[in-house]
C-alpha cells in the first residue's frame, strides 16, 4: 500500500516547537541544552522534552563532552526521513497524472461523441 | 498528536462530473490507483485494494458528488479504521469553470485529537508553509552538510 511511514517520525517533525529545535541543529552542529534554550521562546523543561523526542526517532543523539551533553543531527535518519515522504508525494503526484490523462480522455470521448450526435458531418479537422 | 501529511493538487481539463467518476467508479480506479478494487462508494462502506501481491482494507468516509470522497486505510486487518491507527485519504474537487477542475489530495496520518487547541491553531498556521517542501529543505541543508 502506500510507503510505510514511521509515525513516530512523522509525529515528532510535525510539532513546530521541535521543527524549531531541529532547524538550529542543523544550522548549528553539536549544541547543549542550555544553548538551544536561549535560542527559543520556551522553556528549558519543554526544550528538554523536545530533545527526548527527537532522539526517541533517532533523528538526533547525544554526547557527553565533560559536564555537558550535547546533542547533534543524525543526517542519515533524517535523509531518510526526507526521502520517504518525498517517495509518497510522489507516488500521490503519479496518481494525480494518471488521473488527469484518464479523465481528459474521456471528457474528449464525450465530447466527440456529442459533437457526432449533433452534427452529420464529420468534425472539424 | 499530527502525524504524515501529503497534501497535491492538479488540474485538469474535464469538467467535475468526469474526476468524479474517474475517481470514485472502481472500473476506472483501477487504471490509476490499485491492481484490484472492490468497493461500494457509500460512507462507511468496507471494501478492499490491492497493490501487486499486496492487498488491505479500505472503509470508506465521506461521500459527497461531485465534490468530496475519502476513504481510510492501512488500518491493521481485522480493527475498525480510527483515527489512530490508519490513514485518511480525502479528495476535493473544484469546478473552475464548465470544463476545468482542481483535485486536492490529502493523505494524512494521526489526527491532532490530542492537542489543545491553541497549539491545532498554530500547527494549521505553521503548516501552511507544506511538509514536503520542510523536509526537502532539510534533505538539501544535508546535503551540504551541518556547519560547525
Amino acid at each position: 500500500m502506500t510507503a510505510q511511514a514511521d509515525d513516530d517520525l512523522w509525529s515528532a517533525v510535525a510539532d513546530p516547537s521541535r521543527r524549531r529545535v531541529l532547524d538550529l541543529l542543523i544550522n548549528n552542529g553539536e549544541v547543549s541544552a542550555s544553548w538551544l534554550g536561549r535560542q527559543v521562546p520556551f522553556s528549558r523543561q519543554a526544550v528538554s522534552k523536545h530533545l527526548v523526542v527527537l532522539e526517541e526517532t533517532g533523528l538526533i543523539s547525544r554526547r557527553k563532552q565533560g559536564r555537558e551533553v550535547l546533542y547533534q543531527v543524525e543526517a542519515d535518519r533524517l535523509d531518510q526521513a526526507a526521502r520517504a515522504m518525498a517517495d509518497l508525494a510522489a507516488q500521490w503526484d503519479r496518481r494525480l497524472a494518471a488521473i488527469k490523462r484518464l479523465a481528459e480522455a474521456a471528457h474528449a470521448e464525450d465530447r466527440k461523441r456529442k459533437q457526432h450526435n449533433d452534427q452529420s458531418s464529420d468534425r472539424n479537422a | 498528536m499530527p502525524g504524515l501529511v501529503i497534501d497535491r493538487d492538479i488540474v485538469i481539463e474535464a469538467p467535475v462530473a468526469v474526476v468524479w467518476r474517474t475517481i470514485t467508479e472502481p472500473d476506472r480506479m483501477i487504471q490509476w490507483f490499485a491492481d484490484r478494487v472492490e468497493l461500494l462508494v457509500e460512507p462507511g462502506a468496507h471494501g478492499y485494494m490491492e497493490f501487486g501481491d499486496q492487498g488491505g482494507p479500505v472503509v470508506v468516509e465521506a461521500v459527497d458528488p461531485p465534490v468530496r470522497f475519502s476513504f481510510r486505510w492501512n488500518h491493521p486487518r481485522g480493527e475498525e479504521p480510527v483515527a489512530g491507527n490508519s490513514m485518511l485519504v480525502e479528495f476535493t474537487l473544484t469546478p473552475l469553470g464548465e470544463e476545468r477542475t482542481r483535485l486536492r489530495v490529502v493523505e494524512s496520518g494521526h489526527e491532532l485529537r490530542d492537542w489543545p487547541d491553541a497549539e491545532k491553531e498554530r500547527y494549521a498556521d505553521e503548516h501552511r508553509d507544506g511538509w514536503v517542501e520542510y523536509l526537502d529543505r532539510l534533505a538539501g541543508v544535508l546535503a551540504e552538510g551541518p556547519s560547525g
